[in-house]
């Protein structure tokens, strides 16, 4: 199982949760199997069923728009994290 | 001149300058702000309460020829005897002042004084500091730093500085203080609610630091006014509270080349970095697409513990000076994450978009120069 970060405005989604898991070889697999666990998260983050361009995913602490965006291959002690940008000052 | 090996030397002016041009190493054991105020040029510095710890390491030779001198003669007279005692053979010391030494001819450096003695004093703390000394300490005294809100992020990077000795803070803010705002912003007090908050930030950070110069900017920030905003800041600090507001000075700031110190707080989780136009990632880099507004919501909508913009603003304040000084690695490239309620920080690396519409390979202010103004006030 992978952890997945969740960040604060989508915490409801997901009971109020900061970390949770699911399992995959892939970013998408991980995602997948989050969006069936938590299908109101999936409704936030997600247009016509692919991501929405605006929540970053990180595998670790790195962006996987600069790997192999969805298809980056996600290990079983990796963290994902989910970034949208936060807009308070 | 010949004398018994192991003992002390007195000298008068014109033979300790000619000692010093027959080859005698200089040691001044006054302090270093006595030091700053004008040296021999080739002298070693080594302050009498140092002398003993430091002797081994600094004048590892005790067969070399030493000419000591101070201010008046005294505490250069009980420096040479502490020298004879731990058994260096050749110590002289000069028994006149250094007024005496430049009137015989001894050579003198007397750099342009960086601080006033006020200055001196009020920073003595942080020119103690290597990395700062007076030399930084003059830098930031002739800084310009832009706030671009004066609200919860913006109260404490003002406070600390103004307390620093910036020399100039920009303040823009068209809000005026709420009741609701004093909870977590902290350069405004209860007596000035109703007031613009640039007016209320201005009088706290006057009465902190009468020698910072405070800029009122009673506007928002907009596409209309943000170049003429920025145009004169050597750092700007984004304590803003929309995106909006965010993506029109990530544009202009990188068009203009200036750096910002990013902050941004919800509930109690904070981030910061620094954007470094085309040396680093900007905030489009890190997100190309603007979330909805209700996945963004503001303080006043969401909440926010008091400490929060506290933490992170400190973070911020701490990027302005790194930038300011030139000194450390600042958080550019990376994105800072605080996360109050585990007390956790956690890092992501941002990386440089090729296809950044503002910085990346088909910027339109990628050929174009900076004004030389702009330049040269952008942190190496």
């Amino acid at each position: 199982m992978s952890s997945i970060r969740i960040p604060p405005v989508l915490r409801e989604e997901v009971g109020g949760e900061r970390v949770v898991e699911a399992s995959g070889a892939s970013v998408s697999e991980v995602l997948d199997q989050l969006f069936a666990a938590y299908p109101a998260l999936g409704a936030r983050v997600t247009q016509d069923g692919k991501l929405s361009p605006f929540v970053n995913v990180y595998v670790n602490d790195r962006d996987v728009r600069y790997q192999q965006g969805l298809e980056t291959p996600v290990g079983p002690n990796d963290t994902v994290i989910l970034l949208p940008a936060m807009a308070g000052g | 001149m010949t004398h018994q090996p192991n003992q002390l030397r007195q000298v008068r002016a014109a033979e300790a300058v000619r000692l010093a041009e027959d080859g005698y190493r200089v040691i001044d054991v006054r302090e270093p702000f006595e030091w700053d105020q004008g040296h021999v040029p080739s002298a070693t510095l080594i302050p009498l309460a140092d002398l003993l710890a430091r002797a081994p390491e600094l004048l590892p030779d005790r067969t070399e020829r030493l000419l000591l001198h101070c201010a008046v003669g005294a505490r250069s007279m009980r420096a040479s005897a502490h020298l004879v005692s731990l058994g260096y053979r050749d110590v002289v010391n000069l028994v006149d002042s250094l007024g005496d030494w430049r009137a015989a001819g001894g050579a003198w450096e007397a750099p342009a004084p960086l601080l006033t003695p006020a200055q001196q004093r009020r920073y003595s703390r942080q020119t103690l500091i290597p990395e700062i000394g007076a030399k930084g300490q003059r830098v930031l005294l002739d800084s310009k730093v832009l706030l671009i809100g004066a609200g919860g992020l913006g109260s404490p990077v003002a406070l600390y500085l103004a307390a620093s000795g910036i020399g100039t803070i920009g303040l823009v803010d068209d809000d005026l203080v709420d009741e609701s705002n004093l909870q977590r912003q902290v350069v405004h007090t209860a007596d000035r609610i109703g007031q613009p908050k640039t007016a209320s930030a201005r009088t706290t950070l006057e009465a902190l630091n009468p020698e910072t110069r405070v800029i009122e900017h009673r506007e928002r920030l907009s596409a209309d006014n943000v170049e003429r905003l920025i145009t004169g800041y050597d750092v700007i600090v984004d304590g803003t509270d929309n995106f909006d507001t965010r993506y029109v000075l990530n544009d202009a700031a990188v068009k203009l080349r200036k750096p910002v110190v990013h902050g941004s707080i919800y509930r109690w989780d904070g981030q910061v970095t620094t954007f470094v136009p085309f040396a680093g990632p900007c905030y489009r880099c890190m997100y190309p697409v603007q979330p909805p507004e209700e996945l963004a919501p503001a303080c006043a909508v969401a909440g926010v513990l008091g400490v929060l913009p506290g933490i992170a603003g400190m973070l911020q304040a701490n990027e302005v000076f790194k930038l300011l000084l030139d000194v450390g690695e600042t958080l550019a490239g990376r994105l800072l994450m605080f996360d109050a309620m585990t007390t956790e920080f956690s890092e992501v690396r941002i990386w440089r978009d090729p296809a950044c519409p503002a910085c990346g390979e088909s910027s339109p202010w990628l050929a174009e120069p900076a004004t030389d103004e702009a330049r040269q006030e952008v942190p190496a």
